[in-house]
């Protein structure tokens, strides 16, 4: 679904006359338009009746350089969101509560152990259903059947009730991040793993290889185009998976928390950087499994 | 010593599953999922009396199912609130604007080849974090939970309808050339068919995407009814096993919502090869 765009050569994008660059400024600045445009018009209602109350006639550039700087915008615009991602970064020590830096790192931390954990599970789980015919029929049904429950939506609650159990901190985040990277992997992998021919397993037994040494030696080299392929939507899903556990009342630390607060508090500046710090997060950590990817496969020659 | 009889349930319906795997058939392969998700419920339940677990932590699946009985009028009203109104009236919404969007650019590459990666770009995106934006906008009521709804489903739908009417073989376009089928004819008789596997896929992903959408936004603010706020208060209460309802309907909902559009899948896209059992 993804992959065509993910996996598009970077010089071929960033080549001016037929490459995407160009497209997608297009594109980004229309956007940036359409939103200034909002901004003026949602955020001129209170400047309005701020200048009626005053009894002051409010002119058209007044307006509009009134609703592009307001405290607690309806729709904070680029500007004021792009301030308060650089001072939430750089405003303040890393360590203060106040440092969106050290908010990230309390959701990377929760997101990447979580993600570990699902990986782990999801690859385990794929093996186990590749070599085991009962195990498939059993277990498969039912891990789709888990990915219709909005276990999301129920994140909170988990959350909750570890917590009054005396377990707090990391782990119960992970433990949803896991949850939600999972299924991804374990698709991925079961499709990946049962890649092979019957030629190429045919040609494994004819040099009589043991089941271990066809999984070692043919199953799992050809079934690493799909594991990273599912990677980049597991982590991706892994950090939606930890933003929502951080939703709960109570939690303090977390980008997720940060929303909260900021939506308490119409503090709207505040939810968009957070929003944002969480999307270039997200970019990041797409990425990064998108370079690994990209240097594993061309060292196995499995690059298309 | 008490772990004893759950080791022998467990290893009881293993046994019989993989007796039972050896058939392959329709029937049987339906029986060895049932079998298993019998045995976790059996497990569980054990699990809960023999270690005496309390309510606060796992309800035992006899209580939730009490509590469901208990509480079904309290139960439908939330359904209602939440999934009917939240969840699939934005899910429609969104939908449709999706795959209206994707036929208008799909007329022009330049807006393809712009649109696409940030298209693929914000569908990865923690989108739940708007909520609490949205429900400033739009207020607590279901509004605010479709609206959210909207903007979930929106991306995931758009890429893969993009993708779909792509999925055409030059020699099938040159084709409909050849009739000088004008481009509505063609879009309508060919790339929209052609496409129609595509869809369904992204409708499928984001059904789920649309119950989680419109549970969490009730968290940021909602009436005094709906599914996340049931969630948020009886969680306040440690009325557990309510809880525990509503995640069965949750579930339930999912299941039902994601296997109506398989469903629906089938009657298009019969003629596709991933249909053929």
């Amino acid at each position: 679904m993804t992959d065509a765009v993910l996996n598009a050569p970077a010089a071929r994008r960033l080549r001016l006359s037929t490459g995407d660059l160009v497209p997608i400024l297009t594109v980004l600045l229309v956007i940036m338009a359409i939103w200034y445009v909002a901004a003026i018009r949602m955020n001129a209602t209170w400047e309005r009746d701020q200048a009626a109350r005053a009894g002051v006639e409010l002119t058209l550039p007044d307006l509009v350089s009134r609703t592009l700087s307001q405290d607690r915008p309806i729709l904070p615009t680029p500007h004021q969101v792009a301030q308060g991602l650089w001072e939430g970064v750089t405003g303040q020590p890393v360590t203060s509560r106040r440092s969106l830096v050290w908010h990230g790192w309390v959701t990377l931390s929760a997101t990447l152990a979580g993600f570990a954990i699902g990986t782990g599970a999801g690859i385990l789980l794929a093996v186990g259903i590749v070599h085991s015919r009962s195990m498939d029929q059993s277990v498969m049904p039912w891990a789709v059947a888990s990915q219709t429950v909005p276990i999301l939506a129920i994140a909170p609650m988990v959350i909750v009730v570890l917590a009054s159990t005396g377990i707090t901190g990391l782990l119960p985040k992970a433990v949803i991040a896991a949850w939600l990277s999972f299924f991804p992997v374990l698709v991925g992998m079961v499709k990946g793993l049962r890649t092979p021919d019957a030629m190429q397993l045919d040609q494994l037994r004819s040099w009589s290889a043991g089941r271990a040494q066809i999984f070692w030696h043919l199953r799992l080299p050809s079934s690493l185009p799909y594991l990273f392929a599912s990677l980049k939507v597991a982590i991706a899903a892994a950090l939606v998976g930890t933003i929502v556990a951080e939703l709960p009342s109570g939690a303090t630390a977390g980008l997720g928390a940060r929303l909260l607060s900021g939506s308490y508090y119409g503090q709207t500046v505040q939810i968009w950087s957070a929003l944002f710090a969480a999307a270039i997060l997200a970019g990041v950590l797409v990425a990064l499994v998108g370079l690994i990817e990209r240097a594993t496969l061309s060292r196995m020659g499995l690059t298309r | 010593m008490s772990a004893l009889p759950l080791l022998g349930v467990w290893l009881g319906g293993w046994a019989l599953n993989i007796w039972l795997a050896r058939f392959d058939t329709r029937a049987t392969r339906a029986l060895v999922a049932v079998i298993f998700g019998a045995t976790i419920v059996i497990l569980w339940e054990m699990a809960v009396r023999i270690y005496a677990i309390p309510t606060v932590i796992l309800p035992a699946p006899s209580q939730i199912a009490d509590s469901f009985v208990a509480n079904r009028s309290i139960l439908w009203t939330d359904f209602v609130q939440t999934i009917l109104r939240g969840a699939l009236t934005g899910w429609v919404i969104g939908a449709l604007a999706a795959i209206l969007t994707a036929i208008a650019i799909d007329r022009s590459p330049f807006l393809q080849r712009g649109l696409l990666p940030i298209g693929n770009f914000v569908a990865a995106l923690p989108i739940v974090g708007i909520a609490p934006i949205l429900v400033m906008w739009f207020g607590f009521d279901w509004q605010s939970k479709a609206a959210v709804v909207v903007v979930m489903v929106f991306f995931p739908i758009l890429v893969n309808m993009v993708a779909g009417l792509k999925a055409t073989d030059p020699m099938q376009r040159d084709l409909m050339a050849s009739w000088a089928a004008p481009y509505g004819a063609s879009l309508w008789k060919l790339r929209l068919p052609a496409a129609m596997p595509f869809l369904f896929n992204g409708l499928k992903i984001t059904t789920t995407l649309a119950l989680i959408g419109a549970i969490v936004a009730e968290f940021f603010g909602s009436p005094t009814r709906g599914m996340g706020f049931r969630i948020s208060t009886a969680v306040g209460r440690l009325d557990l096993p309510l809880v525990w309802a509503e995640i069965v309907v949750a579930a339930l909902a999912g299941t039902l919502f994601y296997g109506l559009v398989a469903l629906i899948e089938k009657k298009v896209t019969f003629w596709h090869p991933s249909q053929r059992t």
